[in-house]
């Protein structure tokens, strides 16, 4: 059953197109990953789904309902939450603050509360009272994560949570995500980082300039395939 | 011993040096809570939406006719009728955010600013039309007059309760802001407003909300403001220097700082009036000036910016 899906969805800055049309589907439950390189529209796309940028109504629906015209603050109150590339964590607030904000716009019962998620991110629970921005920047993405699961998600959208992170933390990080699987979310992966998108996706889709590329399961795609999708040559 | 008379026109009160000085800085530092009230509600709104409203003063004077209305057409105790003006006070500052100030906010700094000046010369004239240019006064029923012995220092109840209403005003705002769901929305949307969109927090709401508990604080200054000394419509604009004062010197965005800068400039100002009576004013601009040479940012200046 199709949760969340875009048709058509094109977006602007100003007089500039990021995105010519972009039709893509989520079941619930399901992950999904959208690779692509710098300037594909990965991050246009989410921040269109989440509200930041208006859309058409009819461009993206949650589960036959059009939102794609609605606010930000609109968008979460239905279950769908978001994870900003570089966190965009509150410098004012604590770590603990900063995930008690989550659930802001959205507070119903379900998997994720302050506890499960230290249950998740064991290391947050003894910096709870710190200033979120004095974290490292792996504990930064665990808070950044944790906030978004607050509000009990029904859709994740997680936007670059490799970025500028060790290899180590990234693995750390996405160690989570089977937990994060289990609680009945589905979940919407940016990365630019291909091997980790394969890794932890049921389904890809490869954007560039604006367009997707390639679509389909990881097991499916040959590195060819991928290779011309993600930079527009045929190696 | 005969008395030197002629040295004792330099000096202030040689009779008693110590104690005056004692009371002087007393009678400062509770000028200085009237102050910090003023200023109040100017700090809590720069430091959620960076909005300087230049017409603070003048909703200052106009929360203090509406308590003068109320004490006048209902016979009310200023202290119930303050009571009574917050929640108005609350539902005009919510309105005006919401209608009009909202509109101003963005990248650009100019719009807030000509728009509430212009905020402020619409309420001087509606209130010269409504209530004249004479100078009015909140009577508070004989409480004005009344002092205590505190000690060596005899302190009037009036500039007492003033102090006292500023400490709690402040003590109040920090628990809301730091303790409560709409603070953690407030200080959220202070750093990032479209993060704070992606919260469900919708940042033209918790605006609106935080003007309105500025004017509640300002509907307490306005009490002060109105029993302690005449006002009249013109009035505003130069009590708002000393709120913007105490503000900028105090560090942005910090309330406590607002306190202690209400205070420094009290002092300054009863100090220099004792040396010279001509001195009042200009020893709270000095005193202002000295704190920003030696701290730009402030006394205690939020870690970020």
């Amino acid at each position: 059953m199709t949760l969340l899906q875009t048709r058509d969805l094109k977006a602007f800055y100003g007089d500039f197109q990021a995105l010519f049309g972009i039709d893509l589907a989520l079941a619930a439950g399901e992950t999904v990953a959208i690779i692509g390189a710098n300037g594909a529209g990965k991050t246009t796309l989410l921040r269109s789904v989440s509200g930041i940028i208006a859309n058409a109504p009819e461009a993206v629906t949650l589960e036959g309902r059009p939102i794609g015209a609605l606010a930000a603050p609109e968008v979460v109150a239905l279950g769908i939450a978001m994870v900003p590339e570089g966190r965009k964590l509150f410098a004012s607030l604590s770590v603990e603050e900063n995930l008690l904000i989550g659930r802001y716009g959205r507070d119903v019962a379900g998997p994720w509360t302050l506890d499960s998620v230290y249950g998740l991110f064991p290391v947050l629970k003894e910096r709870r009272n710190v200033p979120a921005t004095a974290l490292s920047g792996g504990q930064q993405q665990m808070v950044a994560i944790g906030r978004a699961l607050m509000s009990n998600p029904r859709v994740l959208l997680c936007d670059e949570i490799s970025l500028g992170l060790a290899p180590v933390v990234i693995r750390d990080i996405y160690a989570a995500f089977p937990r994060i699987r289990e609680s009945g979310a589905a979940i919407v992966i940016v990365e630019q980082d291909i091997g980790q998108a394969l890794r932890v996706a049921e389904r890809v889709y490869c954007m560039m300039e604006g367009r997707v590329t390639l679509s389909g399961r990881p097991g499916e795609l040959s590195r060819e395939a991928i290779h011309a999708a993600y930079f527009g040559v045929h190696a | 011993m005969p008395p030197i008379s002629g040295c004792m026109r330099d000096a202030p009160w040689p009779e008693d040096d110590g104690m005056s000085w004692l009371d002087t800085v007393v009678q400062g530092v509770l000028l200085g809570g009237l102050y910090a009230l003023f200023a109040a509600g100017l700090s809590l709104v720069f430091g959620i939406m960076r909005l300087v409203n230049l017409a603070h003063g003048d909703l200052i004077v106009l929360a203090a006719y509406l308590i003068l209305v109320l004490v006048t057409a209902l016979g009310l105790n200023p202290f119930v009728a303050a009571l009574v003006a917050m929640p108005i006070m609350f539902a005009a500052g919510w309105a005006l955010q919401r209608l009009v100030l909202n509109r101003t906010l963005g990248d650009d700094i100019l719009p807030p600013l000509l728009v509430t000046f212009g905020l402020s010369i619409v309420i001087q004239n509606a209130l010269l039309e409504g209530f004249s240019a004479d100078s009015r006064r909140i009577y508070a029923g004989g409480i004005e007059t009344a002092s205590l012995a505190i000690g060596p220092v005899n302190v009037g109840v009036m500039p007492l309760l003033t102090l006292a209403s500023a400490v709690l005003a402040i003590v109040a705002l920090n628990q809301l802001f730091y303790r409560t769901s709409l603070g953690r929305a407030f200080r959220a949307t202070s750093d990032d407003p479209v993060t704070a969109g992606l919260m469900g927090i919708r940042p033209n709401r918790i605006f609106a909300q935080a003007t309105g508990v500025a004017m509640v604080v300002v509907t307490i200054a306005a009490l002060y403001l109105g029993t302690r000394a005449n006002f009249d419509p013109a009035t505003g604009p130069s009590r708002l220097i000393y709120a913007f004062e105490a503000v900028i010197i105090g560090g942005l965005g910090s309330l406590w700082g607002t306190l202690a800068g209400g205070i420094i400039i009290g002092v300054a100002q009863t100090v220099g009036a004792a040396v010279n009576p001509e001195w009042q004013i200009l020893a709270g601009h000095v005193a202002f000036l000295a704190v920003l040479l030696a701290r730009p940012r402030g006394l205690f200046p939020r870690a970020v910016d």
